[in-house]
This record gives structure tokens, C-alpha cells and sequence, in this order.
């Protein structure tokens, strides 16, 4: 039953922390507690997941296809953990970074929804559950990008507010289409029915629903533009948290779904996501070059990225999917240490906007050592986790002989490793600019430790690569063959 | 009553997408609350329709031939509560930003450079 602990237990932090608000230390202490016993307990299923295989629980003890199903696989239990230990580092950074005002207003409260809805996503088994989770997930970072009500920020919640709900209807949408076809909302049990399924081809119209849904979410060409246009408006700690959590659920279920439901038609989908792929990494990293505001080059990034993680899904073989896994925990880690080293400029120089900002190298050669490392980390340069991460997914590329798609990911390669260097140019290398004085601050002692244990992370993450991909090749084999998690959930 | 129930739909999602579309963005919030119930209507047809037969039996199981689905109401039902959640943050944003810059056109929410 350990699997309904990374539910049950946020839930419970979020309440103790709902009727605390008012007494700020004890909320940054508990909240530190809380996400590293969140790390713990994830850990613990990842452990077992790995030895014992995919672990399956029926609560209430209603029997598969009726009651509400929670699956753990390995790519589950990987996300996370990752995703904890993100909350880890983001719940250090956050005392010294975010104001009193937001830090009393319920900001750990709400990181600890977010956290249910984001775990609860990872682990049920339930179509339309699914849906709920997504919902306390959005609904948590809502009220989280809002936070504080600066007019910024009500412009870009309005902007996400809406994007995600219109991408919430088109769930929804899918899941009744679905429901009214093959009669359940059991994934596994949907998996197995539409293997023998003989009643047309509506499947593939709520499928397609589906995909434009999780696309909005993951933020794939043509629907990213809500991003960047909301990402970089409340405190960089919460965009960090962003960053690293939100549009890697829509990836993982993207995953999911792929793997338990394209049944039919398979050619058409692989195409359709690899051009989608592709499109994504490239129109992003393109859009990020051409940004001047640090914030906003790390957003478009952010949608680079998921290209790559989404040509994995379309190459779709073991170590394909391997690759993309890793992938993906690397850009969670790799993607928020480079926000919160953005953090680390705005404290130290007082802004974001590349054109006035300058010297940091000079000034503070550290600060300048923590973003190095997670922005060659997204470049790819070895040994850092980015290098292996599209290193396995150019080599599955090729070796599934989709030569197109593995050239655009090398070429967005050489954009990303630009784009970093421009930051690094202009934040760090260039002089202090003439007609504008950059501001002399502190950075908080607490923002600099937390920069720092993700950065020694992500170093950790490349030096034990081997390992952990092999894990991911654990988890690429489950999601290549949907049947064991199909005989895993229904007791086969 | 399938036909009229289609045809239901069909305008709500089409009163949903026009009022998404103007510059007002109170009507936005309009129209994403009738795109939710353009969706729950959907839902509960998609689901499909049983006239006349109760959704919860009491008695034996050859009762149970031919009773009304109910997972479909239960979950519009929870798709009804998340939506009027959402709705109502929806509004208090609005209107907050309505606070702060005095007008609810769309042009106010580009950024300005």
C-alpha cells in the first residue's frame, strides 16, 4: 500500500501547512521535511518497482476494470522521484527568493497541491481520474503563477488560466468519446479491449483529442504559445518549479497513452509526433535565441526541449524511449537549476534583461560556475547528463533509421549550445555597460546552496549515467510492451 | 431527443468559440464556462442516453438490464464541480486585473515593451 502514500502524504502536509500559514519559519522548515520524506517515499516504490516489477494497487479493494486503479512502473516511479527532489531543492531556494508576503499567502500549501496533482498523474490508472489529477495540479498552479497579484502576473494567468482550461475541455471531451465507445475508463482494461477492437475508427478522433490536449500541456508546436507568455511572470522559484514539473506530466502521459493506446494507424502516428517533434525543437530554440530577457530564452527552451523528449515517443523503441526518459529527468533537474541561477542574477544585478547586465563573471566567478554547468548540461556537452541523454536518442534515431528527424536533433543542438553561450555573453563575459549602473546586490545564502546541490546533481547524473540508464532501459522495455502493464493492473 | 441534444451542443460550443473570440475578457470567462458545459452535455450524450430507467437499483440483477449507465453522471458531476472551481477563480482574476488596470480589453494584455 505504500503506493498511495505520495497522494495521501502531500495531501496531509498541504493541510498542516493550510492552518500554519501565519508562522514563516515553521512553514520553510515542515515544508523542507515534507519534500524530502516525498523523495524518500519515491524512492522506495522506484526500488521496488525495479526489483519486484510494476506494482499495481487496487484501493477500496474494488477489483481492476471498476474501481480506481494506482500503477506504478519504473518511468512512474523515476518521474517521481525527480520531481520530489526538484520540490526538495525549489523548497530551499524559495525562503531566501520569494517575498514574506507570497511566502505567508500559502505559496507551500499550494506547492504541495501541486505535488499531489502531479503525483497522483504519475500514478493512477484511471482515464478519468487522470483528469482530476491534472486538474488539482492546474488548479494548485493557478493560484501559484497569481500569487502575489502583481499586474504582470494577472496578465500572464489570464493568458494560462484560459489556455489550460480550453486544453482540460478537450480531455474531457476525448475521455466521454472514448467512454461512450468501448465502455471503460480503466487504462489497462481500455488497452486490452481496443487490442481486440473491431467497432471503427472513432478512436482515433478522441486519440487525436487527447494528443491536442497533452500537447497544450507539454507545450508542442502549433500550441506553445501560452508559455512563454506567462512562464516568466511570478518569482523565478515558481517558474523554476514550472519548469521542472508541469510540462513533463503532459510528456509522461503523452508516453502513456502512446504506448497503451495507438493500436491502430501506428505509421500515421509516428510521423504526425516525430514532425511535431522536430517543428518543437526547432521553432523553440529559434524563438529562444531571438529573446533578450534570460526568463524568456529558458522558456522557449523549455519547449525545445520537450521536442526532444517527444522524438523518443515517435522513434519508439527501447532504447529510443530509454533515451528520452533519461532525457527527461535530466532536463527536469538540468532546466531548474538553470531558472534558479536566473534567480541568482536577478538577486545579485537586479534584473532579468540581458542588455543591462554584465560582469557577473568578474564579480562573482561562482554564481557564474553554477549556471555554466546546467547550461552545458542543456547544450550537451560531456559529461554532463544533456550530452548522454541526446547522445542515446540520436543513436536510437538512428538506429530506427529516422535520419531526418536525428539531423534536426543535432542541428538544434548547435542552436541550443548558441543560445546558452548568448546568456553566458552577455550576462557574464561582456563589461559592465556603459550607461547603465547594474546593481551591487546579495545573493541570499539559502539560493546559493540550493543552486548548488542541483548543480552538484546534474554533475552526479552525467558521472552515473551508466546506472541510470539502466534503469531507463528498464522502464523503455515497459513502455514498449503495454502487455505487462495491462497483466500487471488486471491480475493476469 | 438525441437530435435536439446534438443540435444543443453544437450551439453551445458555438457560443463558446464566438465569445471566446471577443476583445471583452469577461465574455472570455463566458464563453469558457459554456465551452465546459458544451462538454458535460457532450459527455452525458456520449455516454449514452437511457429514457426512463433509474441509474441505482436496489434489487436483483436481471433488474439491472437495460438501467441508465451511471458513470456518466457521476462523472459529469465532478466535471460540473471542477469546472464552477476554476469558473470562480477565472472570475476573481478578472476582476482583479480589472482592479489594477481599469479595463477588461484584451490589447491590455500584451505586454508592453
Amino acid at each position: 500500500m505504500i503506493l498511495v502514500l505520495p497522494i495521501i502524504l502531500p495531501l496531509l502536509f498541504m493541510v498542516v501547512l493550510i492552518f500554519t500559514r501565519q508562522w514563516l519559519f515553521f512553514q520553510q522548515a515542515f515544508s523542507l521535511l515534507a519534500s524530502i520524506v516525498l523523495t524518500f517515499v519515491s524512492a522506495l516504490i522506484l526500488s521496488d518497482v525495479y526489483q519486484n516489477g510494476i506494482m499495481a494497487v487496487q484501493p477500496g479493494s474494488w477489483e481492476a476494470p471498476f474501481g480506481i486503479t494506482l500503477v506504478a512502473d519504473t518511468f512512474s516511479a523515476l518521474m517521481m522521484t525527480t520531481t520530489s527532489f526538484v520540490a526538495i531543492i525549489v523548497m530551499i531556494f524559495s525562503p531566501g527568493f520569494i517575498d514574506k508576503e507570497r511566502q505567508t499567502a500559502g505559496y507551500y500549501p499550494l506547492v504541495f497541491g501541486l505535488l499531489m496533482g502531479v503525483n497522483g498523474a504519475f500514478i493512477t490508472g484511471d482515464l478519468f481520474n487522470l483528469y482530476v489529477w491534472y486538474e488539482v495540479m492546474l488548479t494548485s498552479s493557478f493560484v501559484l503563477i497569481a500569487l502575489g497579484g502583481s499586474p504582470e502576473q494577472l496578465r500572464g494567468s489570464i493568458k494560462y488560466v484560459t489556455i489550460n482550461f480550453i486544453a482540460s475541455i478537450f480531455f474531457v471531451s476525448a475521455i466521454g468519446i472514448l467512454y461512450g465507445q468501448v465502455g471503460t475508463l480503466n487504462m489497462a482494461d481500455l488497452a486490452a479491449k481496443m487490442r481486440t477492437w473491431e467497432g471503427g475508427s472513432y478512436i482515433n478522433s478522441a486519440l487525436m483529442l487527447f494528443f491536442i490536449a497533452f500537447s497544450v500541456k507539454s507545450a508542442l508546436v502549433p500550441f506553445f504559445f501560452w508559455l512563454p507568455a506567462s512562464y516568466h511572470t511570478p518569482p523565478i522559484a515558481i517558474t523554476a518549479l514550472f519548469a521542472g514539473t508541469l510540462t513533463k506530466v503532459g510528456v509522461y502521459t503523452m508516453f502513456r497513452f502512446y504506448s497503451l493506446f495507438v493500436v491502430f494507424d501506428q505509421q500515421f502516428w509516428q510521423i504526425f509526433i516525430l514532425t511535431l517533434a522536430g517543428l518543437t525543437m526547432f521553432i523553440g530554440v529559434l524563438m529562444a535565441a531571438s529573446q533578450f530577457d534570460i526568463r524568456k530564452i529558458l522558456s522557449f527552451h523549455i519547449i525545445s526541449q520537450v521536442g526532444y523528449m517527444v522524438m523518443g515517443l515517435g522513434i519508439f523503441t527501447v532504447s529510443g524511449i530509454a533515451g528520452a526518459i533519461y532525457f527527461t529527468i535530466h532536463n527536469m533537474l538540468s532546466k531548474t537549476n538553470t531558472f534558479l541561477a536566473g534567480g541568482l542574477v536577478y538577486q545579485r544585478s537586479g534584473g532579468y534583461d540581458l542588455k543591462y547586465l554584465g560582469g557577473l563573471y568578474k564579480a562573482s566567478p561562482f554564481l557564474a560556475l553554477l549556471f555554466f554547468i546546467p547550461a552545458m548540461s542543456l547544450a550537451g556537452i560531456p559529461p554532463l547528463p544533456g550530452f548522454f541523454g541526446k547522445f542515446f536518442l540520436i543513436k536510437g534515431g538512428f538506429e530506427a533509421q529516422q535520419y531526418f528527424i536525428t539531423a534536426v536533433a543535432i542541428l538544434t543542438g548547435l542552436f541550443t549550445l548558441f543560445s546558452m553561450v548568448k546568456i553566458w555573453n552577455e550576462a557574464y563575459w561582456k563589461k559592465e555597460p556603459d550607461d547603465v549602473k547594474v546593481k551591487n546586490g546579495k545573493v541570499h545564502p539559502s539560493t546559493f546552496i540550493a543552486t548548488a546541490m542541483l548543480a552538484v546533481a546534474v554533475i552526479l547524473l552525467g558521472v552515473f549515467a551508466g546506472p541510470v540508464i539502466e534503469v531507463c532501459m528498464d522502464a523503455g522495455e515497459q513502455i514498449v510492451n503495454p502487455e505487462m502493464y495491462i497483466n500487471a493492473v488486471l491480475g493476469r | 431527443m438525441l437530435f435536439l441534444l446534438a443540435i444543443l451542443i453544437g450551439v453551445l460550443y458555438g457560443a463558446a468559440v464566438y465569445l471566446l473570440l471577443r476583445r471583452n475578457i469577461f465574455k472570455l470567462i463566458l464563453g469558457l464556462i459554456f465551452l465546459g458545459h458544451a462538454t458535460n452535455m457532450l459527455l452525458f450524450v456520449a455516454g449514452g442516453l437511457t429514457s426512463g430507467r433509474p441509474a441505482f437499483l436496489r434489487g436483483l440483477q436481471d433488474e439491472a438490464i437495460g438501467m441508465s449507465d451511471p458513470l456518466p453522471q457521476a462523472l459529469i458531476l465532478t466535471a460540473i464541480v471542477i469546472g464552477l472551481g476554476v469558473t470562480a477563480f477565472a472570475l476573481t482574476l478578472v476582476y482583479r486585473f480589472y482592479k489594477v488596470t481599469k479595463t477588461v480589453d484584451f490589447d491590455e494584455l500584451s505586454e508592453n515593451e
